[in-house]
C-alpha cells in the first residue's frame, strides 16, 4: 500500500517536474484554501502577484471546498504523510490545530527561521490576539477575518419614520426602531445570521463577559462554559420573546438569513462584515447602511470590541526546511499594505494590520463606501479584554452545533431561554471535558 | 437403490468466488473491523495520540440523550420513507401500466428522478420551501399556514422526508411496472368477466402476486432510508431545527467527518450495522413466510 502510494507521488512529482521545467529552481508550496467564486479568484490574483514578484519560490493555491471540508482533508492529508504546507482553517478550528503539536508548524517560528524581519506588534490586535499564546507568540497566520456589525435598511426607516442616519445602538433602541417598523406594517425587525458567533460569542465580548473559563480557553484546556449567566439569559429571553412579537425573525444557523434581510422581510441584520460585498452586488431595491452591534446600555463593561470569525493560514510540519523559507516570504508578501488593502477593500474582510487600514484610509475608500470601516472601528473599540480578545475552545464545532440546536427550541418555543441555555452549557461541557481527555 | 453421486474434488469454484470473497474482504470486512476497532478509542483528529478506554464511546451513547432521540426520528423517518415511496411507486406504476398511449413518454419522465443526485434532489425541495423564497411555502402561507423548516421540527421532518421519498419513487415505480408486466394478463381478465372491478382485481390478484417485488423493494427501501439519505439530511436541513432531523446515518457523518471525533462516530457506524443487519435477519425470517414467489 505504501509502495504504491509512494511510486503514486513520484509518478505525480515527475509530471509536475515535467511540466513545470523551466521552473525547476523555484521551491513549490502548496496552499489549500476554502475561498471559492470570487474570493478565489481574487485570493489566486494575490498568489500570482507573489509569484511574478520573485524567481525563488512558486505558491499554488488549490481550493479545497468549504472550511470544514479543507480541514477534514488536510488532516487526513496529514495521516497519510501527503499535507499541503500552508492551510486554511476557519476560527472555529484553531483549538484544534493549536492542540496538535508535533503537526503544525507556529507562525513565529517559521518566521524567525527566515532572513526576514517580523513584526508581530504591526498586526490589529484584536486579530491576532485569536490566534496567539497568552504569551505573544503568533501561531497562525491571519487571512479572513470578519466581525459581526449590523445592516439596516436606510429607505425601511424612513419610511417608518426614523431616522436613517442614526441607526440604533442599544437593543432597547433597537426594538423600539423595530416597533416603528412593524406599525408601519413591515414584517420583522431583524435577522440574525450565524446566532451562536453573533448572539452569544460576539455578545459576551462586547459586554466584556466570559464566555469560557480560563481566560476564553486562551490559559488551559480543563475549562467550562459560562454563556448562561443571567446578562446572557436576559437576552436570549429577550431574542424568544421578540420572536413571538414580530421584532425577531429566526433565519437559520448560518448565512441563510439574508434572504429576509434582501427581500425586505427584515429591515436589520446583524451578521458577518463579509458579507458587505454581496449586500452591494445584490441589492438594488433599497439603500442600506451599516452600524456597531447593538449592546445593553445597563450592563457594565458595554460596548466592548467584538471578536473575530473568519480563517487564519497555518503551516503543517513535515516538508523540507528550506520550504519553509519560501512561507516566510509568502507571508511577508501576503501581509503587505498594498496586498491587505486590496483584499480588505474587495472582499470586505478585515485589514488585518494597521498599516494596510491607514492606506485604505488614505486612499479615501471609506468616504467613497461609508460604512465600510465600522467592523474596524468595532474592533478597535477598546484595548481587548481578557473576555474580548477571542476564543479558544476544543470541540468548538460541536459546541456551537448544541448552541444552535439549544437556540431553536428556545425560539421555537419547545423550552424556555433558561433552560436552553443551561442545558446548552452542561452539553457544552461534555465536550469540553472531551476534548480536554484527547489532548492530554 | 439411488446411486451416490459422486463429485470430484476441484479448485475450480473456489477460484471463480475467489475474486467476490477478495472483495468483501477488502471493502467491507476490513473497513468494518477498523471501524470496531476505533470505536474502542478516544483519538485526537491527527492521529497523535489516543487511548484505548473499552466501550466507553458506547456508553457515552447511550446516555447522551440526543442519540437516543435520533434513534426515534430515525425509525420516523425511515417508516414515513419506505411506506410512502414504496405506496406511491406502486400507484404510478398501476398506472402507468394501464397506459397504452405514449407509455414511455410516462415511464422516462416517472424515472427521471432517480438520475439525480441526493444532495441536488435535497436542495431542490429547500429551495421550493424556503421559508422566505420559496413558490410552495408562499403558496402554504397563501392559505394560511406558515411554513417554517428553519424553526419547526415537524416542517422540517416533513421535508426531508418529502425530498426522500421522491428521490426514491423511480425505483419503486421501475420494479413494480416490471412486476405487474410479469403478472399474465389473463388473470385479470378472466376477474373482469366474473365480474370483479378495479379495486378488487388490483387486492385480489394484482398485489398478492407482487409480494416477493414488494418484500425485495421493502429490503432496499429500508437501507436507503438508513444508509442514503445523509446527503439530503446535509443539503436541507442540516439535521436541524434543534436536532429534529438529525437521523442516525447523518449523526455519523457529522460527528465523524465534520466533528472530527472519530471514537463515537465508528461507535455510531457499528450500531447502525448491527442495526441493519438485525433488520434485515428480521424481514427475512419473519416477513418472507408471507412471500409466495
Amino acid at each position: 500500500m505504501r509502495t504504491r502510494k509512494t511510486t503514486l507521488a513520484a509518478a505525480t512529482a515527475a509530471t509536475t517536474l515535467l511540466l513545470a521545467s523551466p521552473a525547476l529552481a523555484q521551491t513549490e508550496v502548496q496552499w489549500w484554501h476554502a475561498m471559492g467564486g470570487s474570493l478565489g479568484e481574487l485570493l489566486e490574483n494575490i498568489t500570482d502577484g507573489f509569484n511574478a514578484s520573485q524567481d525563488d519560490y512558486v505558491v499554488n493555491p488549490v481550493y479545497k471546498g468549504e472550511y470544514n471540508e479543507t480541514m477534514t482533508g488536510a488532516i487526513a492529508a496529514f495521516r497519510a504523510g501527503e499535507q499541503p504546507h500552508i492551510v486554511q482553517i476557519f476560527e472555529v478550528g484553531t483549538a484544534t490545530m493549536m492542540a496538535a503539536e508535533g503537526a503544525i508548524r507556529p507562525v513565529y517560528e517559521v518566521m524567525e527561521n527566515s532572513e526576514i524581519e517580523f513584526n508581530p506588534d504591526a498586526y490589529l490586535p484584536a486579530v491576532t490576539g485569536y490566534y496567539t499564546t497568552t504569551e505573544g507568540d503568533m501561531l497562525s497566520m491571519p487571512f479572513n477575518s470578519s466581525t459581526p456589525v449590523m445592516f439596516y435598511n436606510k429607505d425601511a426607516f424612513e419610511e417608518a419614520g426614523l431616522d436613517p442616519e442614526a441607526p440604533p445602538r442599544t437593543w432597547p433602541e433597537l426594538e423600539e426602531a423595530s416597533q416603528a417598523l412593524l406599525d408601519a406594517g413591515y414584517e420583522c425587525g431583524f435577522t440574525t445570521g450565524w446566532p451562536s458567533w453573533v448572539q452569544l460569542e460576539n455578545f459576551s465580548a462586547l459586554h466584556n463577559v466570559p464566555f469560557v473559563s480560563g481566560a476564553n480557553g486562551f490559559a488551559s484546556t480543563d475549562i467550562e462554559a459560562l454563556f448562561n449567566s443571567d446578562l446572557h439569559k436576559k437576552h436570549i429571553g429577550k431574542m424568544v420573546e421578540w420572536q413571538e412579537s414580530g421584532v425577531f425573525s429566526y433565519g437559520g444557523r448560518y448565512s441563510d438569513s439574508r434572504p429576509k434581510f434582501v427581500s425586505g422581510e427584515c429591515a436589520m441584520y446583524t451578521d458577518s462584515s463579509a458579507n458587505r460585498a454581496s449586500l452591494v452586488a445584490g441589492i438594488e431595491d433599497f439603500e442600506f447602511g451599516m452600524a456597531m452591534l447593538p449592546y445593553w446600555p445597563d450592563a457594565e463593561g458595554a460596548p466592548q470590541n467584538s471578536i473575530i470569525g473568519g480563517a487564519s493560514l497555518w503551516v503543517l510540519e513535515g516538508h523540507p526546511d528550506e520550504e519553509y523559507e519560501a512561507v516566510a516570504a509568502f507571508f511577508e508578501y501576503l501581509s503587505s499594505p498594498e496586498v491587505q488593502a486590496e483584499w480588505h477593500q474587495k472582499s470586505g474582510y478585515l485589514p488585518i494590520t494597521q498599516a494596510a487600514f491607514e492606506l485604505t484610509q488614505e486612499q479615501g475608500y471609506y468616504e467613497e463606501n461609508p460604512g465600510a470601516d465600522v467592523s474596524v472601528k468595532q474592533m478597535n473599540l477598546n484595548e481587548p479584554t481578557e473576555n474580548s480578545k477571542g476564543l479558544r475552545i476544543g470541540n468548538f464545532l460541536q459546541i456551537r452545533d448544541i448552541i444552535n440546536e439549544e437556540l431553536e427550541a428556545a425560539f421555537s418555543g419547545d423550552k424556555s431561554a433558561s433552560d436552553a441555555l443551561d442545558e446548552a452549557v452542561e452539553r457544552a461541557n461534555g465536550e469540553l471535558e472531551k476534548f480536554h481527555r484527547q489532548n492530554n | 437403490m439411488l446411486k451416490r453421486v459422486h463429485f470430484r474434488r476441484s479448485y475450480l469454484p473456489y477460484l471463480l468466488v475467489l475474486p467476490q470473497i477478495v472483495i468483501t474482504l477488502v471493502f467491507f470486512i476490513w473497513p468494518a473491523l477498523q471501524a470496531l476497532y476505533q470505536s474502542l478509542l478516544i483519538e485526537d483528529a491527527f492521529g497523535l495520540s489516543y487511548e484505548f478506554v473499552w466501550f466507553e464511546n458506547f456508553i457515552a451513547l447511550f446516555q447522551d440523550g440526543s442519540y437516543l432521540y435520533s434513534f426515534k426520528i430515525t425509525i420516523i423517518f425511515s417508516a414515513a420513507v419506505t411506506f410512502s415511496a414504496m405506496a406511491l411507486g406502486l400507484c404510478f406504476a398501476t398506472m402507468a401500466d394501464r397506459v397504452i398511449r405514449g407509455s414511455s413518454i410516462y415511464k422516462t419522465l416517472l424515472v427521471w428522478p432517480y438520475a439525480v443526485a441526493p444532495a441536488l434532489a435535497g436542495a431542490l425541495w429547500a429551495f421550493m420551501f424556503d421559508p422566505t423564497l420559496g413558490i410552495i411555502s408562499s403558496f402554504l402561507k397563501s392559505i394560511g399556514y406558515d411554513w417554517d423548516h428553519r424553526l419547526d421540527g415537524t416542517d422540517a421532518m416533513i421535508l426531508i422526508v418529502i425530498a426522500a421519498t421522491w428521490k426514491q419513487i423511480s425505483y419503486n415505480f421501475l420494479f413494480f411496472l416490471a412486476g405487474l408486466q410479469a403478472i399474465p394478463k389473463s388473470l385479470t381478465e378472466a376477474a373482469a368477466i366474473d365480474g370483479a372491478g378495479p379495486f378488487k382485481r388490483f387486492w385480489t390478484i394484482l398485489f398478492p402476486l407482487l409480494s416477493p417485488t414488494t418484500f425485495f423493494l421493502m429490503v432496499v427501501n429500508v437501507v436507503y432510508a438508513f444508509f442514503e439519505t445523509f446527503g439530503i439530511v446535509h443539503a436541507v436541513t442540516d439535521g436541524g431545527p434543534s436536532n429534529s432531523t438529525s437521523i442516525l446515518v447523518y449523526k455519523v457523518y457529522k460527528d465523524g467527518f465534520i466533528n472530527l471525533d472519530l471514537g463515537s462516530s465508528a461507535a455510531q457506524s457499528v450500531i447502525l450495522m448491527v442495526i441493519v443487519i438485525s433488520l434485515t435477519v428480521f424481514q427475512f425470517r419473519y416477513i418472507e413466510k408471507k412471500v409466495q414467489y
